[in-house]
């Protein structure tokens, strides 16, 4: 069946009544704020005027059909889609109020702040140490070989792999389970210490129990980084995320506080995307 | 199910191509094992310890060796691999960076148009810009024919390698604030490493085997000599020559020369896959 025709009409910010949660809107405590950003392949315009306002120790899905442009999103908030050739960024990224897309910003630093876990896992063909390492060494984060084994460590010990590798770091990473290596770019991606980690779905390749070990892994990283995730899966949405924002065709329809949008949505497009009407 | 049992057609069909395919595998094996069996059966009996301690002897003199053409090979080649393997990767990551780029397409087809030059034009080549210059015949001119030789073949292979890296490892490098510079040799040119190193020993065994740049760059030298600037013997040269003698014993050093050219360069490839192999099996691939 197809999507009905609907107007999208310009997206309210949710208003955040979590007790514990800083007031949505003002600029200083948002970890990301979007403006009106539109993102071109060539000629193709993948996302349109997005606006969205990302609070931080929260955890925020973006929901929507495949090919709705989420994953895209994602991509420009730690600008990684600049390399594909011919794409192309209006409008204004900011990240702890500095415009990423502002000539002259450093995208490598951009990068180190903003981390990211990719769909599929990526490991290095190298050993889980040297893994966990590479981001280390390669921003000069540690100045002798204790201090390094021991942020490898912690990272590892962030991730939830620990106990798994402790005595194998020196082996292959290709060696690994899926979920294992998911949780080792995991910890890859969390030692170089970002402020942000994006992930562009996670478990999508996982089977059940990997995956909810990266949920439980969510929901405990989320005390010290802002999580932004893509998910085609709502019922994963529902479970791990605070904030939830639901794409469609390039466009943001609804971005709302995750128990409001899952019972109450304000969209009729939202509403019937939930219940599977479409999608 | 009937004609399960039966040559249905198709079952005829299907074995005869499984057999015209096994007869061209013979058929293409067959000049190979003649190769071989011509070169071990020819150069064993001339093959003593003598062939690789002494030098040359006059005509009429029995024994000699090729000490000295046995040692000129490995210093031509080294100098080959010396030039080329460094211009032939980095060119290699060039084309694979940039391969959209106009240059890139222009540099391709220049290492497969220089890929498909005869190797006597490579050696007059040389000739002209080492040879004349110096006014003699150098080491140095044979190891800058063969390296010419070497570089397109190194390129093209790393560059074909380079692209069989998923680009999802790029894309983990640059997430954790890698330069591009830095992606490409700490993580893509590392995973392909194997296959490169593979590809150099096959370069390598391919320019071991001639003879025509050799001529009139390093020609040859009757003596035992490691100069960079002196011509020096090489085991291809060094059997050209005494093949088309007309004596007996020349011919049968010529045979052992051969046999042990082959044997380098078989040596040479198993090197290089056990190390190939090694460094793929401490990654876990």
């Amino acid at each position: 069946m197809n999507p009905p025709l609907v107007k999208v009409r310009p997206v309210r910010q949710p208003q955040s009544d979590i007790p514990d949660s800083p007031p949505a809107g003002e600029a200083e405590t948002l970890k990301i704020d979007v403006e009106h950003l539109s993102f071109f392949y060539g000629e193709k315009r993948a996302l349109e005027d997005i606006s969205i306002k990302i609070q931080p120790n929260m955890v925020t899905a973006f929901i929507g059909p495949s090919g709705c442009g989420k994953s895209t999103f994602l991509r420009t908030l730690n600008r990684m889609n600049d390399i594909i050739p011919g794409a192309r960024v209006e409008g204004r990224v900011c990240v702890d109020g500095q415009d990423i897309y502002r000539m002259g910003v450093d995208v490598v630093a951009v990068r180190r702040k903003v981390g990211m876990v990719f769909q599929k896992s990526n490991p290095f063909p190298k050993s889980i140490f040297e893994n966990v390492a590479y981001g280390l060494r390669i921003n000069r984060l540690s100045s002798n070989r204790s201090e390094l084994a021991g942020r490898i460590e912690e990272s590892l010990q962030q991730a939830a792999l620990w106990d798994e590798v402790k005595d194998r770091l020196h082996e292959s990473a290709l060696a690994l389970s899926g979920g294992q290596q998911q949780r080792l770019c995991i910890a890859r991606a969390l030692a170089v210490k970002p402020d942000i980690l994006l992930m562009d779905e996670p478990a999508s390749a996982l089977d059940p129990i990997a995956t909810q070990r990266i949920e439980e892994l969510i929901y405990q990283l989320k005390a010290k980084f802002t999580i932004v995730i893509v998910t085609h899966n709502m019922q994963q949405a529902a479970r791990v995320s605070d904030f939830t924002a639901f794409f469609w065709l390039g466009r943001l329809v609804e971005f709302e506080r995750t128990d409001k949008m899952f019972t109450a949505p304000s969209e009729k497009l939202t509403e019937d995307y939930l219940t599977g009407r479409f999608g | 199910m009937s004609g399960a049992r039966t040559a249905t057609p198709r079952k005829v069909l299907s074995a005869l191509f499984v057999f015209a395919c096994a007869l061209c595998v013979g058929l293409a094996l067959v000049p190979l094992a003649f190769v071989l069996f011509f070169v071990v059966s020819q150069g064993v009996q001339s093959l003593n310890v003598d062939f690789f301690t002494h030098n040359p002897r006059p005509v009429g003199e029995p024994g000699g060796g090729m000490a000295n053409a046995i040692v000129g090979t490995l210093m031509l080649t080294g100098l080959a691999a010396a030039m080329a393997v460094p211009i032939g990767i980095l060119s290699g990551v060039y084309l694979s960076e940039y391969r959209g780029s106009r240059f890139a397409s222009a540099v391709r087809f220049a290492a497969d148009t220089l890929n498909g030059v005869p190797s006597i034009v490579i050696g007059v080549f040389a000739y002209a810009v080492v040879v004349l210059p110096f006014r003699h015949f150098s080491t140095l001119a044979g190891g800058f024919a063969l390296g010419v030789m070497m570089i397109p073949i190194i390129t093209r292979t790393t560059e074909e390698l380079l692209l069989l890296v998923p680009n999802a490892l790029r894309e983990g490098a640059l997430a954790l604030g890698a330069t591009r510079a830095r992606a490409v040799f700490t993580v893509i040119v590392p995973a392909a490493l194997p296959g490169i190193i593979t590809g150099v020993v096959l370069a390598l065994a391919r320019i071991a085997g001639e003879t025509a740049p050799l001529l009139f760059t390093s020609f040859n030298n009757r003596f035992f000599s490691t100069s960079l600037s002196q011509p020096i013997s090489s085991i291809t040269v060094q059997v050209f020559t005494y093949a088309i003698s007309p004596y007996e014993d020349w011919h049968r050093q010529a045979w052992a020369g051969a046999l042990v050219l082959v044997t380098i360069v078989l040596v040479c490839s198993m090197a290089a896959r056990f190390a190939a192999a090694r460094v793929a099996s401490i990654r876990g691939q």
